[in-house]
């Protein structure tokens, strides 16, 4: 008897280490990337590092402003928001409410396929196909712009979109679309009318998780955006972003320097920006679960 | 009692689903302003016959269909608009499955698919086809309120509602107090001998004594076959057919 209650409590021990551990590991790596990261501003102030317009970081003096990459990020993020978004949608419509039942299994693998590839992969594939194509439809010097990331990120941010909609699509109860079929009203209707606004929340949701992926993509981008460290002008422009910097540089810097603080730095401002894209998408599901 | 008129006609209709049959060659006719009640067990093609009536079948890619239905005389699959068939021939859920918006745009929203944008218009339906299904005074202070927090027995009859607002000529009911309490069901059968006058009404029913409470003539359907449709009179006190009886009288089902 007592070795079943200690087996039992060997058991529920180490349930609730596991559970445990990845809350540690989380925070471990927060402090260590706030330690870090923060040493930059004993250098650097605050307000020079975010609006800084010359990204120079091995010049003597170092010049440490992050701006041109925060608005690399955000160009090629937009792009990517803007192609990804509208196609994601009309996709995860086809899909869940229009496509018969085997388009429907062959569509949901392909997406799945989809996001299965290695970013590495769709970068050079995008880096041998569609940057010599960007360079010949737009006439550009280079086709290592940030449309080309753009396009690139919208295919990965796709799997995405498409799979969480498409299950905030599922779990809309079908008594609604007979109820509003049985009206007379023709299936379009029924989807814009009903089905959408009652998906609403999973639909922002499936919107935001596409998007923090975009901002977090690193390898693609880094082959074809062009990775030019200058304000970019216009998306037929080369960029940098955020992410791109932190991978190409980190491997050359010293340890303890401005260089490696910075760097660090510009990963707390990443950390913030999915952290903040990852809490509207958890307040839009949850907004759900308040209303009904 | 000859010469009322046929409002739907049913000729030799046959369903399959994926193959399975789910309804035999049932020939049956309904009668303007009557209440037709279909009893039978579960899986009996009760609800199937229902639901060819106004096509809604056709959003099951496993169904199949022969015969012919004629609604007005006219066939249901050829010389119907399969929009305008589902207006003139609403439906009302076992479910309430009232619409995740306001009791009033529950109400006009029929009418709002079917081309009305008058705001007088709309105003004018959702008060007479309220008060036709015996709710609007409970909740004439709270249009604008969501539809999903009204009770069940409000949220059925909002859908009987929500079936009037478009000017329908037959109401079909699949098993619409199944999921209520005695006193809901009370007003829901109240509101239905009150809607026969001005509408043809067939009711779907597990519960073989809402069938005799409430409708003019009864047809037992078993496994996929019609095997019975009379006065509800007779079919309560002479069926002609065994196994009527046997499933009247509780030996199964």
């Amino acid at each position: 008897m007592s070795m079943r209650r200690y087996y039992e409590f060997v058991i529920e021990a180490l349930i609730f280490a596991s559970g445990i551990a990845s809350i540690i590991f989380v925070l471990l790596i927060f402090i260590f990337l706030l330690k870090e990261g923060l040493m930059l501003f004993e250098h650097v102030g605050v307000f020079e590092f975010l609006f800084g317009k010359y990204w120079y970081p091995i010049s003597e003096p170092p010049r440490l402003g992050i701006l041109p990459l925060i608005l690399g990020s955000l160009w090629v993020t937009f792009g990517a928001t803007v192609i990804s978004v509208p196609l994601g949608i009309a996709c995860a419509i086809f899909i869940g409410e229009i496509a018969p039942g085997w388009l429907k299994e062959v569509l949901k693998a392909g997406v799945e396929l989809l996001a299965a590839i290695p970013s590495i992969v769709l970068g050079f594939i995008g880096l041998v196909t569609l940057v010599p194509m960007v360079k010949k439809v737009f006439g550009l010097p280079t086709g290592l712009t940030a449309i080309s990331g753009s396009i690139m990120l919208a295919f990965m941010a796709m799997p995405t979109i498409v799979s969480i909609m498409e299950d905030a699509l599922n779990a809309v109860p079908r008594g609604y679309r007979e109820g509003s079929i049985a009206m007379g009203a023709t299936q379009w209707q029924t989807i814009r009318r009903i089905v959408l606004p009652s998906a609403s929340s999973g639909i922002i949701a499936a919107v935001m998780l596409g998007i923090g992926r975009v901002v977090g993509e690193t390898m693609a981008v880094m082959m074809i955006t062009g990775n030019a460290a200058v304000i970019p002008m216009s998306f037929f422009a080369p960029v940098r972003t955020m992410t791109a910097t932190i991978a190409a540089e980190m491997g050359e810097t010293v340890q303890g320097s401005e260089h490696y603080f910075a760097l660090f730095a510009i990963g707390i401002v990443l950390f913030a920006i999915t952290f903040v894209i990852n809490l509207l998408a958890d307040f839009a599901l949850h907004g759900k679960q308040i209303r009904t | 009692m000859v010469d009322v008129a046929e409002k739907i006609q049913v000729k030799n209709l046959t369903v399959t689903y994926a193959g399975i049959p789910a309804l035999r060659s049932a020939n049956f006719s309904v009668y303007e302003n009557e209440i037709l009640g279909i009893i039978g067990p579960a899986n009996s093609g009760k609800t199937t016959c229902l639901r060819t009536l106004n096509r809604l079948n056709d959003l099951d890619p496993r169904y199949r269909f022969e015969g012919e239905v004629l609604i007005d005389g006219k066939d249901i699959y050829r010389r119907w608009n399969v929009f305008e068939l589902r207006k003139k021939v609403g439906m009302v859920f076992a479910l309430p499955t009232p619409l995740p918006i306001s009791i009033f745009e529950n109400l006009a929203y029929g009418p709002r698919r079917d081309g009305v944008h008058s705001r007088k218009r709309l105003q004018e339906i959702v008060e007479q086809s309220l008060k036709s299904a015996f709710l609007w005074d409970e909740v004439k202070d709270r249009l604008h309120e969501s539809a999903m927090k009204l009770s069940g027995g409000q949220q059925q009859r909002l859908c009987i509602a929500r079936t009037l607002a478009l000017e329908p000529e037959v109401i079909l009911f699949d098993e619409p107090c199944s999921g209520l309490d005695p006193i809901s069901t009370a007003k829901i059968e109240d509101a239905m001998r009150e809607l026969k006058r001005r509408y043809t009404l067939i009711l779907v029913t597990n519960n073989t004594k809402q069938a005799a409470r409430v409708s003019d003539r009864v047809a037992f359907f078993l496994m996929g076959e019609l095997v019975e449709i009379d006065q509800t009179q007779k079919i309560f006190t002479v069926p002609k057919d065994g196994r009527t009886e046997g499933y009247i009288s509780g030996r199964y089902g």
